[in-house]
């Protein structure tokens, strides 16, 4: 049985011995790493050196292990000795041998390559029960994208064995910033969510902020100066071409994000010093306003459902985080603490909303449920914000920025229990980082 | 530093400016971000407009010497009364040198989130604008931007450059040339 997953620009399917539906969400496994807000221990997962093609086999290895080791909730036990490693993908596996090092999991693959095609097979095992977790897999992808074919490997091994959907077969649309800080140069890229396979969406020739994705993941809404003056842009990756949404120069535009089905645009509207919030019909352009005070009213974010936003207004005094509805009302207020909230980003799980939240001089990117309770702190330095989430609602990017003349922002990661900082490893600085949805 | 909340005087005076003020018709020039080349030499100001006015009839001297930067205090936008003596200098010139066109960059400190601080640069702007044609100044002749805190005059990151970066800048042009 052959599955076709991916209808654009690459073909990459799946054949499944005996398909699961859908492939990626066994839930009946007997190994779990549960994911608590307790101390977890990392899952010790054996990954020996794939079988086939030498070269593109152990590339394909080392991705799946990043993958893996990059949650911070498995840990790679090494290739294990000689006679621990079968010697073909068909070999009964020697479970003693990697009770011995300690292997709780094992991954089991073989990749075959012909020409511009690459075929990977994988099987997980459960090393102490003896026995396959979850039915043999096989991807088929052209040569060019065996990164994402390693990405749907780690992607099945993270939803068997956490129960939660994956997230590594996704991108990330971020701004390059390079040039002094008084003159900074940026432009919109859209990378993997690991940092390769970089595509330039803008050139440098003028200022361009805050990218968000659509959730089918194809067009990026962004604010451009190229105008001179910032208006909203809407760019379609694939052709990396864009359009005006906004072409009122008596009116800046910023900070706009779809909602999850793609129809509306909300986004910033300043009049005469007065910022408040806007509904567009991403079709038509027809406009609306949908928050209006004399206060700043701005950086919306659509709830999954798309019935709600939750912004950020300064009506009280500081800035503080509500959610309005679409169809009016008086917004809500839900953080009431000491600082500033604000880049509201709502968790597409829908349970939590991400946010920057501003104590004194230091910056802080937090999480807070949608009901306003469970405030949570999760990372502090001179300047975290833009918290954007994984399609799984499991981790949060964000940029942060060192302090000073030579200050630079870098992309960082942190899972949602506050655990596992890390910064993505660019070779430039970027920020204002948008998690695209987990690709088909 | 502890950033002082808006006091409700000042936002309610806020809302009734920005309630009370329409929309200023759009001007037709485009403006081009003066920063871009910033760091490639010249950097273009304008056509000096004929002479007939002499020095003072130039941007330079509208930048130099009349002031073209008025600060504010962390989170505000109201006016200080040395920031309100520079734009009745400012008003005075341009009501002198009519040829001219103005637009009026907000900008804010690195603090801040950037979409707070696109906003509050544009309420900066917006008073300057306010208090510009509150002097006489057509409205039609001066127009606003916020470029929030992407375009800081200094640079470090303590309350020095800080104060610095908390700015509105008014930039001076020949009509119909943009700036």
């Amino acid at each position: 049985m052959m599955l076709r997953l991916l209808t654009f620009a690459l073909s990459l399917t799946v054949a499944g011995i005996a398909l699961p539906v859908p492939p990626a969400l066994a839930q009946d496994g007997p190994l779990r790493i549960e994911l608590t807000d307790g101390v977890t221990e990392p899952l010790a997962i054996a990954l020996p050196p794939f079988h086939g093609d030498a070269g593109i086999a152990a590339r394909i290895r080392d991705v799946v292990a990043a993958d893996l080791t990059g949650t911070g909730l498995f840990r790679d036990v090494g290739p294990g000795s000689a006679a621990s490693q079968p010697a073909s993908f068909s070999e009964a596996i020697a479970y003693e041998d990697w009770r011995a090092l300690g292997a709780q999991a094992l991954v089991s693959a073989e990749v075959t390559q012909a020409e511009e095609a690459i075929s990977v097979k994988f099987r997980l095992f459960d090393v102490y029960a003896g026995e396959a977790q979850g039915d043999g897999m096989q991807f088929d992808a052209r040569a060019a994208d065996w990164r994402r074919a390693a990405h749907k490997i780690a992607d099945q091994i993270y939803a068997r064995l956490t129960g939660e959907q994956p997230y590594f077969d996704s991108r990330v649309a971020f701004v390059q910033e390079t040039g002094p800080k008084d003159a900074r140069i940026k432009r919109i890229g859209v990378m993997d969510y690991d940092g390769q396979n970089i595509l330039w969406m803008t050139d440098s020739s003028s200022l361009v902020l805050a990218p968000h994705f659509s959730r089918d993941g194809q067009r990026l809404v962004y604010t451009s100066f190229d105008s001179g003056f910032p208006q909203i842009r809407v760019m379609d990756i694939a052709t990396v071409s864009s359009r005006p949404l906004t072409q009122d120069t008596g009116s800046m535009a910023f900070s706009p994000r779809f909602s999850p089905d793609g129809r509306w645009i909300a986004y910033s509207r300043e009049q005469g010093g007065n910022t408040d919030i806007w509904l567009m019909d991403a079709a038509t352009g027809a406009q609306r306003p949908l928050v209006q005070s004399p206060a700043i009213d701005t950086a919306p974010s659509f709830s999954p459902d798309g019935q709600r936003i939750v912004f950020e207004s300064d009506r009280s005094g500081s800035p503080q985080l509500y959610i309005a509805g679409l169809e009016g009302g008086e917004p809500v207020r839900i953080t009431f603490g000491d600082g500033r909230h604000g880049s509201p980003a709502w968790s597409p799980k829908g349970d939590l909303i991400a946010f920057t939240r501003q104590v004194g001089n230091r910056f802080q990117i937090a999480t807070v449920a949608t009901d306003g309770s469970n405030e949570k702190t999760l990372t502090e330095s001179f300047l975290d914000e833009s918290p954007s989430w994984a399609p799984n609602g499991r981790v949060v990017m964000f940029t942060r920025v060192t302090p000073g003349g030579n200050g630079q922002p870098q992309l960082h990661s942190v899972d949602i229990t506050g655990r596992n900082m890390r910064p993505l490893n660019l070779d430039f600085a970027a920020s204002d980082p948008s998690w695209g949805p987990l690709m088909p | 530093m502890s950033l002082p909340a808006r006091s409700p005087a000042a936002l309610l005076l806020l809302g009734l400016a920005a309630c009370a003020q329409p929309a200023p018709p759009p001007v037709q020039t485009a403006v081009i971000d003066p920063y871009a080349n910033a760091t490639g030499g010249a950097l273009y100001q304008g056509d000096l407009a004929g002479g007939t006015l002499g020095i003072e009839a130039t941007a330079e001297y509208f930048n130099g010497t009349v002031g073209n930067t008025v600060l504010f205090a962390a989170d505000q936008a109201t006016l200080t009364a040395e920031a309100r003596a520079i734009l009745t200098r400012q008003a005075e010139w341009l009501k002198t040198h009519t040829t001219f066109n103005a637009v009026v960059q907000g900008h804010a400190e690195e603090t801040g989130t950037r979409e707070y601080n696109l906003a509050l640069g544009a309420r900066r702007a917006s008073a300057v604008q306010e208090y510009l044609v509150a002097q006489g100044v057509g409205s039609g002749r001066v127009r606003t931007l916020s470029f929030g805190k992407e375009r800081p005059l200094a640079v470090c990151s303590d309350e020095a450059c800080w104060a610095q970066n908390r700015r509105a800048v008014t930039v001076v042009s020949p009509a119909g040339t943009g700036s």
